[in-house]
């Protein structure tokens, strides 16, 4: 080969001597970051077929060239080949800059599923496109348990929300796509609108330490990301088929990719889920049933300098919430708790009537980016999401017209600037601004469980990334964020004197409302309700700091600290309304002002050939944390109901998490993961409400290459019972017997022991079509058993036993 | 340097055009539908007499202030009274009244009647198209003189077929209650 290319290149060189040719065309290779010439560069003249080498300073000579276009190969280890077209008009130089990091490139192929981290110091864990596949039938909430110290907080089995080392909802940023998900998080009944088939990659990131993406996650960041795009001529694509048992569904998800080796792509995805009433062990969950649709198209331009992207992602979520939670009063609290089992069970249905939710969540995000010579990389985003939220509880009349119905409209634009010239120094600029609209329907007929508001947000931070030295990374950052809340709130006149607003906010009220009427500008307390205007600012400042160091070749231990601030969500500011799910009247405080954490976390990690092992511990102190308790009673036509108030206190949560795999031999592997946390009200001296007690999941897998890449596991599930719980119980009236009865609403669950079940196998069908088969059986042993977090414990059991079949096609 | 210039010039426009995306629209009131704030019970006696008037008032709906419970008066003993039940919500004006919705959708509501101290008994006087009581019509029997309570539930979506109910068991009768007042009484 090599004597035929000499052979060729002579021929070509007598060639162009023919011409008589005689400038000189004189390149010099650099890196594109810092500019250091690049020695040992390799440029292959298309044109010409001739090869030359860089020499140490990176500058290469050719020879004898005619006038006319030149193309130039330029390659070099570590760096993405790059073609260029020179034109030589008399002798010629041209500075050649090659892209010498990475990261932006994502083709390098991966063999293993080496997990990317996105940032150095901070806790995080990545769940491969793997491990994410085999929940394609599940929630992000069921996957990201994967996680050890990320637990989760249900209504049911649909509708569930990741928990952080015990932290939730407005204190979990979701990011999907470089989208910061807006969809009325604030609610625990309010699952995360997110299509978990659309990611490639989840990074969980325990605590506030990723000031790029959000300053007031003072439980952490969700970080999904799309599959990478890989820039050749190509089209690939994945059909992903489950059906499972519990349940009776199916659930479908198929994507397909285009890419050009010039750097233009297009994907297209689209999934459906489609379930009938759950199953526990003893009895089926009426009304349990689960509808999803979502598309998702992504289209853009994508090198190492620059590209685009265009991404619309559509989602609609009708979930049934179990029948026998649905109740009226107090006392129907009471018989459910005392009975056991579910007051209403009936045949197995397809149906999903109410109490149901119904949320469409809407998607449209444009992103450029341009990388500067030298300096680095400056990238600007828009985004657009709309998310409508019906809820349809049972009503006398009309069960299809909602009891909650509300739209927000988020308008955001990033702009993120990073300076990568020199790699040992990395620093991270940014603003996010953001206008966010929520319109609460009047149509309803039910007041406003949130009211009408505007929102303002701009953040700025800045992050430096050092490499201290080759063991050593640190990092730091600081972040300030201006929140502005605008509402238009009816308060009833009756609840805005019991809250004893008279006597500071008076001076919101806009308006009286006698009937239907609003009259402007007056205060009168005669009035049914009051109009009133809060306008809120809130300064937030968040710092981050870290430093990881590697202590020998398979130990690294890592350091951190996070300071940040979060604002009152609506719902803690403004909630005003009976919950019937909960048989509880929810009231926010406008008093109620940002809490403010700081979180010290710490790992250790070891990576050996057998064992890995990864140890975090973490300590949160949060001032003014804000949660909700019960605080009394209030009488109404239906018997008393408890009423629980957002109040502020503070808090301290700490404890750790163990993540082990020891491998026994090529086949055989063990995994545990176990987290322990501990909550408490250090105001109050008791333990903090709805802490996920300890877990632990101990996994024997089998893998065997050589029969079709069979893998088998058996995991044990170990959930104790949270022993530390405050006592919120409470006594009522009984109208039926006129006897005290007492509301155990605190009392958890007992501790219980589940064994799952997963097996796949892998046929080649062609060269580049994979067949994968999965058998899933989930609580293999059909145990009944209630979690602590799970807000419909008191009215039925949770999910038996589960069948499970996957086919996933790669092609 | 130009394509930078060009990004943030964009970028403030659409800044300034979110900025104007303001609208200060008065939101509309909502009264609440789905409320009972009124009960009112009317006891005519068989023979002749005054009519009692028990009630049960929550003026704020769901709000903090609690109901009015009024008895106008005391029951004879060993009387029969005639009863009849008006629901009502008086948030909206004119007042709504939901006894209408309750007889138009009968078969999914069912009233029960509890006394303590055995000061009173109750039977139905009306029924649903399946034959199953309502309650919106019933009669009082008092017992002899004593002090008690007589406590009126409403359960919607009850479960008419379930083991006694249609006899005025409410023990399994399921469903939600709409309403649960307690009225003290004398009988005399």
């Amino acid at each position: 080969m090599k004597y035929y290319l000499l052979v060729l290149v002579l021929c070509l060189i007598n060639i162009t001597h023919t011409q008589n040719c005689t400038h000189t065309f004189l390149g010099e290779v650099k890196d594109f970051h810092d500019g250091t010439p690049m020695s040992g560069a390799t440029v292959y003249l298309e044109t010409l077929n001739k090869y030359v080498a860089a020499d140490i300073n990176g500058k290469f000579t050719i020879k004898n060239l005619c006038n006319g276009a030149l193309v130039l190969v330029i390659s070099h280890v570590g760096c993405d080949t790059k073609r260029i077209e020179v034109e030589i008009n008399g002798d010629s130089y041209k500075e050649i800059n090659m892209e010498h990091h990475i990261e932006e490139l994502h083709e390098i192929k991966v063999s293993g599923e080496a997990p990317k981290k996105l940032t150095k110091t901070a806790q995080e864990t990545q769940l491969s496109t793997k491990t994410i596949e085999r929940f394609s039938a599940l929630n992000l909430g069921d996957v990201l348990k994967q996680v050890s110290g990320v637990s989760s907080i249900n209504t049911g089995n649909s509708i569930v929300k990741p928990v952080i080392n015990g932290l939730h909802s407005s204190r979990i940023s979701v990011i999907i796509n470089g989208v910061l998900l807006q969809d009325q998080e604030w609610g625990i009944e309010h699952a995360p609108n997110i299509d978990l088939n659309t990611a490639g990659t989840i990074n969980v990131i325990k605590g506030a330490n990723a000031l790029a993406y959000s300053g007031d996650a003072i439980g952490g960041v969700v970080i999904l990301k799309p599959k990478n795009i890989i820039s050749k001529d190509s089209l690939y694509g994945k059909t992903i088929f489950g059906a499972q048992t519990n349940g009776r569904g199916y659930n479908v998800a198929s994507s397909l990719t285009k890419t050009w080796k010039k750097g233009w792509f297009i994907n297209g995805q689209a999934s459906m889920k489609r379930f009938g009433d759950f199953k526990a062990p003893n009895y089926i969950l009426t009304n349990t049933g689960v509808n999803t649709k979502g598309f998702n198209i992504n289209t853009g331009f994508k090198t190492f300098e620059k590209g685009f992207n265009i991404n619309y992602s559509y989602l609609n979520n009708e979930i049934g919430i179990l029948r026998a939670a649905h109740i009226g009063s107090i006392n129907d609290l009471v018989d459910a708790i005392n009975s056991g089992n579910p007051i209403v069970i009936e045949d197995f249905s397809y149906d999903i009537n109410a109490p149901r939710q119904d949320v469409t969540h809407q998607t449209l995000k444009a992103e450029f980016y341009k990388r500067f010579k030298r300096f680095g990389r400056f990238q600007i985003q828009y985004d657009f999401q709309d998310n409508q939220r019906y809820e349809y509880d049972i009503r006398r009349n009309d069960d299809d017209k909602p009891a909650i119905d509300l739209n927000l409209k988020t308008h955001s634009v990033r702009a993120n600037l990073k300076l990568d010239a020199n790699t040992n120094t990395v620093y991270n600029f940014g603003v996010h601004t953001r206008y966010q609209n929520n319109f609460a329907n009047p149509d309803t007929g039910i007041r406003r469980l949130i009211p009408d508001y505007d929102r303002y947000d701009i953040g700025v931070f800045a992050i430096s990334n050092l490499k201290w030295d080759e063991k050593t990374n640190l990092n730091f950052g600081i972040r300030y964020d201006f929140n502005k809340i605008n509402a238009q709130k009816f308060y009833l006149t009756s609840r805005w004197l019991e809250r004893n607003y008279s006597d500071e906010f008076n001076d919101i009220i806009t308006g009286s409302v006698f009937g239907k009427d609003i009259q402007n500008g007056v205060i009168d307390f005669n009035a049914s309700q009051l109009l009133t205007n809060p306008v809120y600012n809130f300064h937030n400042v968040s710092v981050s700091a870290g430093i990881s160091r590697k202590i020998s070749k398979n130990q690294s231990i890592l350091f951190n600290y996070g300071l940040s601030q979060r604002s009152p969500n609506p719902s803690e500011l403004f909630s005003d309304g009976l919950h019937h799910s909960a048989a509880r009247i929810e009231l926010g405080d406008l008093r109620i002002e940002q809490e403010k954490s700081n979180r010290f976390g710490g790992t250790y990690q070891l990576n050996s050939s057998k064992l890995d092992l990864n140890l975090e511990g973490f300590l949160n102190h949060i001032k003014d944390f804000i949660q909700l308790i019960p605080f009394g009673t209030e009488q109404t036509i239906r018997g008393a109901f408890p009423v629980w108030n957002y109040v502020q206190t503070d808090a301290l949560l700490f404890g750790f998490d163990l993540s082990t795999t020891y491998k026994i031999n090529e086949r055989w592997n063990l995994n545990n993961k176990s987290s322990f946390i501990k909550g408490r009200d250090t105001k109050a001296k008791t333990a903090l409400i709805d802490m996920p007690s300890f877990r632990t999941t101990n996994v024997l897998g089998y893998t065997n290459k050589r029969w079709l890449n069979f893998n088998a596991s058996l995991e044990s599930e170990w959930v104790l019972r949270q022993n530390d719980f405050p006592d919120f119980n409470f006594e009522t009236l009984n109208p039926t017997t006129q006897q005290m009865v007492l509301v155990d609403i605190s009392t958890p669950p007992p501790a219980y022991h589940l064994l799952h079940f997963r097996s796949d196998i892998t046929l080649p069908i062609s060269k580049k079509t994979k067949l994968n088969i999965g058998l899933t059986v989930l609580n293999v042993l059909d145990t009944s058993y209630r979690e602590y977090l799970n807000r419909l414990r008191y009215f039925a059991d949770d999910l038996g036993r589960n069948f499970m079949l996957q086919i996933k096609l790669n092609y | 340097m130009k394509n930078l210039k060009r990004i943030l010039i964009s970028s403030m426009l659409v800044g300034s055009f979110i900025a104007c995306d303001n609208d200060d629209d008065t939101p509309v009131v909502v009264v609440e539908e789905e409320v009972i704030t009124t009960m009112t019970i009317t006891l005519t006696p068989n023979g002749v007499g005054t009519p009692i008037i028990m009630q049960t008032r929550d003026a704020d709906g769901d709000g903090p202030n609690a109901p009015v419970v009024s008895v106008s008066g005391n029951l004879t003993a060993n009387t029969a009274y005639n009863g009849s039940i008006e629901l009502l919500n008086e948030l909206a004006t004119p007042a709504e009244d939901i006894t209408e919705e309750v007889e138009e959708k009968d078969d999914e509501h069912q009233f029960f009647f509890q006394a303590t101290n055995s000061v009173a008994t109750f039977t139905y006087n009306d029924m649903d198209g399946d034959g199953n009581p309502i309650g919106l019509s019933f009669t009082l029997t008092t017992s002899a003189a004593g002090t008690g309570t007589v406590t009126v539930s409403l359960i919607h979506e009850p479960m008419k077929n379930a083991s006694g109910v249609s006899n005025g068991d409410i023990t399994n009768a399921g469903g939600e209650e709409d309403i649960a007042e307690t009225f003290n009484v004398v009988v005399q």
